[in-house]
């Protein structure tokens, strides 16, 4: 019965979250809204395993919706680049909607339950579109229904603090000019070649082989709407209160998730259609992204440790983690791209497993958490804390956790390049990450003030350790992400090459 | 048993001390009586696998592959074997003057301070027997962690900022410096193993060596070599069992091992021999002996005095590995076993002296001599070991590395080393003569407390009497380096 649903496999993991978001949306149920969406992950990850199976037999799929053929239509792209990214989207919107059902009960008015999850699904629809779109104006559109989304989702963080509606607008008004700046490069690009398709886009390009100036300026403002999007510095400003107004379950999407989509959908453009033009490309990799990176790098890190709020503090890091993810796809090598992927997605495990902690903490302790509110949780809330920690010393990168394994490679990278001055600042920038962290555990283990320890909910435990968990299996096998990265890598790259 | 096996066990016996402690929390003598427990079944563990390296038995594990060349594996080698005899055997002692020192002083959070204290063991046995530079480095992390609530233990505004201090300087100089070189080595080599003759010939540019060398001895932050000694008397502030086993022994012999190994398994003695990239280290090593033991004089803090000297003694290791011929290898490696024998005495002592007249300054022990007979007759046995004074056990170490500054011409240096011992004399006995030929005036009401005084006695005893056993430890040693 299911055979005729799965040669649609590529269009339902986008269609299925963004229908069952319409039918749950005025659900005045508590629970069920939850669970609708629960199944309807659950069907997004058999789907995902399914394209996954695909592709390991056919290696691309292109999908042609409504039959229409690709430079006509729209068409989504299944190939080696995003099948790894789709897995990891999968699993983790299905463990981070399981964990989101405590935070919302907490955070947001029962009432609203129907409403929360179909801006959930909406997101997750949208997020996973950009993922798999070949269409550089059908990207706009998930990119605005993505934004919309988390920008609702975002000031449902209004009953906690009327702080986040401010930040709902801020991103909303800096997102609206990001896509702007996108939309408008796509003008450019369908005045001059016709097509929005990004494979007939690569052909039509090639017509204009000595580059044109109307070409160079469209694809400046599509990628300079795309780095606003993807929180690259210094185009970051909107995100910092953004995940630290936001509800918990939505920080922990939004970080995890959120802008790591974004930045493959700015690298396969790199890679995969800007790369005619070696010249503009190299120019923009050498001199734009790769100073900037540096510059996020640090000036992340060294933000994040003046910051009192926990989430800002997480949320500033990952300004600085986006950095790294941007320093190794400027490289144009193989084992650049590689070990961009591999932060991506090591990263959005780390990030999404110390925002579900900080979020839980901030539901047991009802208000912001702050350095000083964190006194003694170590001894009160001894597992959520643990995992804290775990995901906080991979955050660092110490050997035997993923965050390891993203430093050695990015390394790597970075020596093949000879790129040393780089090297020395991601090392010192990582141990500054240990400054910012190491106050979060000094407060939560070695403050004065004890606390007998207390029931933790189960329920949290699961989600939390899952993520937890896997930072450490990743950590001492990490061959599945890494050759889910060097398949993304070969791909890409084979085109620069060529 | 396995060999394998052995090695397991060492290193888990100490986790289990701590799981025990800690589930005996309620129980003082019980929780108490597991770090004496596990530091016997080590140190009998140690012991067996050091006959065996010098029966030419192999002690190796692997656990699984982290990465490319790279295995999660333990390999006992003969310099390994030594430091965890010496880790294990002081532990027992360390056991037994800690209860006396903790309820004496009254100190709170005991039972955390004992489980940490036995993580931190359970680190050094791990680095001591490493099988490659990752597992050595992911355990010289978790030394640095576990000794951290051991510092801050007090929990006010001093020892936090103190245990601020050490844990960036250590942490921070290992991800900047020791990760990197780290890196660095697999990149060039494909693998971290530790070899017989070091990795690095014919594969390693050795133009580049010097500055290996240099972000090794400066990641290797628990060499303590100025300038990155600030850490070490910082973490005075902790109760002196910890300042005994773990700063003069466990971690502060963690990182002068660290680089040895580097310097014997890693980057192979022949290859700095050649390229004599190391030489400048001689000089760094010289200073920090010269300007630590100035600082040492001027210090009336009887615990930061011995920090300095600690400090100055390290680098004597460092030296004898800068120097890197077989001679001066040899010195440093027993000078890590001479060392720790003498200052944790030394320690112990300065411990036992505050438990029992709550005293820190040396300029306050007017008269102590004549009250406290036993704890300063092991403090000058002790001191005399670390001057190089023989019959005691430190003069082995010293004459080694004063022939291996020959060996290799560097005249100068043997100099200063005779000098350092003559600034040794001065701030290591000054206490000692402050104690017994002054009078006290006032009246110090004495506390008694027993077990801290019978360590350092047997510590003190044990300079003495294997002067006469050098040959024991020296046959491992010299298996170690074959130029």
């Amino acid at each position: 019965m299911f055979d005729i649903f799965l040669d649609d496999a590529p269009a339902l993991v986008v269609v299925l979250p963004l229908l069952i978001s319409a039918i749950i949306a005025f659900m005045p149920s508590k629970i069920w809204p939850w669970i609708i969406s629960i199944i309807t992950l659950l069907l997004h990850l058999f789907l995902s395993l399914h394209l996954l199976k695909e592709i390991s037999v056919s290696g691309l799929i292109i999908y042609e919706f409504g039959n229409w053929e690709p430079p006509w239509g729209i068409s989504f792209k299944i190939d080696g680049v995003n099948i790894g990214l789709q897995l990891l989207f999968s699993i983790f919107v299905l463990v981070s909607t399981f964990y989101s059902r405590k935070i919302f009960l907490n955070e947001i008015d029962y009432r609203d339950s129907g409403k929360a999850y179909s801006l959930w699904l909406l997101a997750i629809g949208s997020l996973n579109g950009i993922i798999l779109t070949n269409d550089i104006f059908n990207l706009f559109v998930f990119l605005e229904i993505s934004a919309l989304a988390s920008i609702s989702l975002i000031a449902l963080g209004a009953g906690q603090n009327r702080k986040a509606l401010l930040a709902a607008f801020n991103y909303l008004i800096i997102g609206a000019i990001g896509a702007t700046f996108y939309v408008i490069g796509v003008g450019f690009a369908y005045a001059m070649t016709g097509t929005l398709n990004m494979n007939d886009l690569v052909i039509q390009l090639a017509q204009y082989s000595d580059g044109q100036l109307a070409i160079f300026a469209g694809m400046s403002f599509m990628l300079i709407g795309l780095m606003v999007k993807a929180a690259i510095f210094p185009v970051h400003i909107w995100l910092p209160p953004a995940y630290s107004y936001a509800p918990s379950a939505v920080s922990t999407l939004l970080a995890a998730l959120a802008t790591k989509t974004i930045l493959y959908f700015f690298v396969r453009l790199l890679y995969e259609v800007f790369i005619i033009y070696p010249s503009y490309l190299s120019l923009f990799l050498d001199f734009v992204l790769y100073p900037l990176s540096l510059l996020a790098i640090f000036i992340g890190t060294v933000i994040a440790i003046y910051q009192d709020d926990i989430k800002k503090l997480l949320a500033f890091s990952s300004i600085a983690q986006i950095g790294y993810i941007t320093l190794a796809f400027s490289l144009k090598d193989h084992s650049g791209v590689a070990s961009g992927f591999v932060h991506i997605f090591n990263h959005a495990l780390i990030k999404g497993g110390l925002f579900m902690a900080v979020g839980y903490f901030a539901i047991l302790y009802k208000d912001r958490v702050t350095l000083n509110s964190l006194k003694g949780f170590g001894y009160k809330y001894p597992i959520t804390s643990f995992a804290l920690l775990i995901c906080g010393l991979s955050l660092i990168g110490l050997p035997l956790t993923n965050g390891f394994i993203s430093k050695l490679y990015l390394f790597q990278a970075l020596y093949t390049n000879q790129m040393y001055f780089s090297i020395a600042l991601v090392a010192v920038s990582s141990a500054l990450a240990v400054v910012y962290f190491w106050k979060i555990v000094e407060q939560m283990w070695f403050s004065e003030i004890k606390f007998k320890s207390e029931k933790e909910d189960a329920y949290i435990y699961l989600p939390i350790w899952i993520v937890t968990i896997s930072i450490i299996v990743f950590g001492i096998y990490s061959t599945p992400i890494i050759e889910f990265s060097n398949l993304s890598a070969d791909y890409l790259i084979s085109g620069y090459q060529n | 048993m396995s060999n394998s096996f052995l090695i397991i066990l060492g290193i888990i016996t100490p986790l289990f001390a701590a799981l025990f402690s800690y589930v005996c929390k309620y129980n003082d003598n019980l929780r108490d009586s597991f770090g004496i427990i596990g530091g016997l079944i080590t140190f009998v563990i140690s012991l067996k696998i050091f006959h065996g390296i010098q029966n030419n038995e192999v002690y190796q594990i692997t656990f699984f592959t982290l990465f490319d060349g790279v295995d999660f594996a333990f390999k006992v080698s003969a310099l390994g074997s030594i430091f965890s005899l010496v880790a294990s055997s002081l532990w027992i002692l360390a056991s037994i003057y800690t209860i006396g020192y903790m309820r004496g002083a009254g100190e709170k959070n005991q039972t955390r301070f004992v489980i940490f204290y036995s993580i931190a063991i359970h680190a050094a046995l791990a680095i001591a027997w490493s099988g490659n530079l990752l597992v050595l480095f992911i355990f010289y992390e978790i030394l640095t962690f576990s000794t951290f609530p051991l510092v801050g233990h007090k929990q006010n505004a001093e020892s936090q900022s103190a245990g601020r201090l050490y844990l960036s300087i250590l942490v921070g100089t290992s991800l900047i410096f020791f990760l990197p070189a780290i890196f660095w080595i697999w990149l060039k080599t494909g693998t971290l193993d530790f070899q017989d003759g070091g990795i690095l010939m014919n594969k390693f540019p050795a133009e580049y060596l010097s500055f290996l060398i240099a972000m090794l001895v400066f990641g290797i932050g628990k060499a303590a070599i100025m300038p990155i000694h600030r850490w070490l008397p910082a973490a005075m502030v902790a109760p002196t069992p910890v300042s005994a086993l773990l700063h003069a022994v466990a971690v502060v012999k963690a990182g002068v091992f660290s680089f040895l190994v580097v310097v014997v398994y890693i980057v192979g003695p022949d290859f700095l021999l050649q390229t004599k990239s190391s030489d400048w280290l001689v000089w760094l090593a010289c200073f920090t002996i010269m300007a630590s033991s100035i600082i040492a004089i001027t210090k009336d803090d009887l615990k930061a005095r011995l920090a300095y000297s600690t400090i100055s003694q390290l680098s004597y290791i460092i030296l004898g590995a800068a120097l890197a011929s077989s001679l001066a290898l040899k010195g440093a490696s027993f000078h890590i076993i001479t060392h720790a024998l003498g200052k944790i005495t030394l320690f112990f002592c300065a411990g036992a002296i505050y438990v029992t007249a709550h005293i820190k300054k040396v300029s306050d022990l007017k008269g102590m001599g004549y009250k406290l007979p036993l704890i300063f007759f092991a403090y000058t046995l002790g001191a005399l070991s670390i001057i190089g004074v023989p019959p005691f056990i430190g003069s082995w170490s010293k004459f080694y590395l004063i022939m291996g500054s020959i060996e290799r011409e560097f005249i100068i240096v043997a100099i200063i080393l005779g000098i350092s011992s003559l600034l040794n004399i001065y701030y290591l006995l000054q206490p000692v003569v402050i104690g017994f030929t002054q009078n006290s005036k006032k009246e110090i009401k004495l506390t008694k407390a027993p077990l801290t005084v019978w360590p350092p006695l047997i510590t003190g005893l044990g300079c003495l009497v294997f002067f006469f056993y050098a040959n024991y430890f020296l046959n491992n040693i010299s298996g170690v380096i074959v130029n």
